[in-house]
């Protein structure tokens, strides 16, 4: 917790204050998090990839300023709403997404006492709240009073419940691995595990649950609603789906809300898969490691944030029934028989 | 659904090669991307070569070029010859707002008075602007490149010596 990081430095703050400044912590990780992955990945990896260099001027540094020019305009523009629409739904939606973006955040653990809670169901309190942004979606789709709108909110919600699922299902070998579903735990488990009786890397689950691994990255990429999952936003047929009728700020809480997210669902991969905070070689309970925790975090999270973004480069959209499919088809059965493998390997081995 | 897992990974591999090589993107303001030998940037005028046949003019598909002149009588050549006429150029102006850079005035000019040059950076914030006469037109001929030599086994053009 964050006041044992001042206790231990000799400052005693409350409770009040504690909270309070944890709040500023998750609120700022938030459009940080969203302007790191827009720019590093999806402003200069994508053009790269596209042999090309994207922004250069903005800034004067290979264009960083530029998402921060962009965000600045957002907030300039007008607020409209459609006549028809129902204010103050419509109103709320971007706010219920945010919400749901920064409460994810709060089991996220980044040191060895730096998290918001702890909470000992942890992994599954967060993939939980990270679906309520489906009632944010549906809230914009149906509020706009707009068919693409509507349309595109109604494919988005079936596709993150479809997606849930799996994405549940992977994480499950991962908590009877680790025989706990709190987030720091988990962590501590990989830390403290073996390979063989080979400890020195210690375990990241990745090595026994790569299968898990895979699913859980398909799923997330999914519920971030990216390519080649964006059939709720394609452009091409919904224009952006239930965004639609959005501007200015509202607009751009949807684009921090998914960003954010997809920040999130990084940090979340790289605790359950990567080993989160901790460093092979390095000691968990040391003090520096309050310090080099984040970074290693961070590092981690943009790993993840890489492959992510490499996927949503390279694959083309898929089509409505063929993105059911691959959910109810494929990655549920296969995410079942992987909870069967682990739980014979955890019994029997 | 047919799910081909080796086309998938291959897939992946083609956007990280092509992140890890150069960018084709000249960044134009700060450096200038090496052009073409025969880049259509602007038209160039050689008055002295121009006799105001009017050729160009009614080939344009676009009626951007005008031409005014009017015959003047010269001296004979030889003594005691006839007094000649000579069309004088008063006016030529191609309408850049106008002009297609189709080339066909500069195909068409059977007195070699009209060139292709490779200078492109001439746009105004005044349409009006655009409108080159005869003055503006000469001056891009500092810019015409020499004419580039053949390829070897190329088929020599009609008329060459």
């Amino acid at each position: 917790m964050m006041n044992l990081l001042f206790a231990s430095n000799g400052i005693d703050i409350g409770w009040g204050t504690t909270t309070a400044i944890k709040t500023a912590v998750v609120l700022g990780t938030i459009p940080a998090g969203a302007l790191i992955l827009g720019y590093v990945f999806l402003l200069k990896m994508m053009s790269h990839m596209q042999s090309r260099l994207g922004p250069m001027d903005p800034g004067g540094f290979h264009g960083w300023f530029q998402l921060v020019g962009d965000g600045m305009k957002f907030l300039q523009k007008e607020d409209i709403m459609p006549e028809d629409a129902d204010k103050r739904v419509f109103a709320m939606a971007p706010i219920v997404v945010l919400i749901s973006t920064f409460l994810v955040y709060v089991v996220i653990p980044v040191g060895p006492s730096l998290y918001v809670r702890d909470l000992n169901v942890g992994v599954f309190y967060a993939l939980a709240v990270s679906s309520l942004s489906v009632i944010g979606v549906l809230m914009a789709g149906w509020a706009s009073s707009s068919k693409f709108a509507l349309l595109g909110a109604l494919r988005a919600a079936a596709q993150l419940i479809a997606y849930e699922l799996p994405l549940l299902l992977a994480v499950v070998g991962v908590v009877m691995q680790a025989r706990t579903a709190s987030l720091q735990g988990i962590v501590e488990a990989q830390h403290e595990g073996a390979i063989f009786g080979w400890d020195s890397i210690g375990l990241p689950f990745i090595f026994t649950q790569f299968i898990g691994f895979g699913l859980f990255m398909i799923a997330a990429q999914a519920e971030l609603t990216q390519p080649p999952f964006d059939m709720p936003v394609a452009e091409s047929e919904l224009v952006s789906g239930y965004m639609v009728e959005y501007t200015g700020f509202r607009f751009l809480f949807f684009f921090m809300g998914e960003f954010g997210t997809a920040f999130a669902f990084s940090a979340i991969a790289a605790t359950l898969f990567l080993g989160g905070w901790t460093l092979p070689g390095l000691d968990m309970d040391a003090e520096y490691m309050k310090i080099v925790g984040p970074i290693v975090l961070f590092t981690k999270i943009m790993l993840i944030a890489f492959l992510m973004f490499w996927a949503r480069f390279t694959y083309p959209r898929f089509r409505e029934d063929q993105l059911q499919k691959l959910a109810w088809k494929y990655l549920i059965p296969l995410s079942v028989i992987n909870i069967l493998v682990t739980a014979a390997f955890i019994v029997w081995i | 659904m047919a799910f081909k897992l080796p086309g998938v990974i291959k897939g992946l591999t083609v956007p990280f090669r092509t992140m890890t090589q150069p960018t084709v993107t000249v960044q134009y303001p700060h450096e200038k991307e090496e052009l073409a030998p025969r880049t259509r940037g602007v038209i160039a005028l050689k008055e002295e070569n121009c006799t105001a046949c009017m050729l160009c003019s009614r080939s344009c598909p676009d009626w951007c070029i005008y031409i005014e002149g009017h015959k003047e009588k010269a001296p004979p050549r030889r003594e005691g010859g006839k007094e000649r006429l000579v069309n004088i150029l008063d006016r030529f102006d191609i309408d850049y707002g106008l002009c297609m850079y189709c080339g066909i005035c500069v195909e068409v000019c059977p007195f070699d008075a009209l060139f292709w040059s490779p200078e492109f950076e001439y746009s105004e914030f005044k349409i009006a602007k655009l409108l080159h006469d005869k003055d503006v037109l000469g001056e891009w001929m500092e810019t015409v490149p020499e004419v580039e030599p053949l390829e070897a086994g190329a088929v020599a053009p009609k008329g060459a010596k």
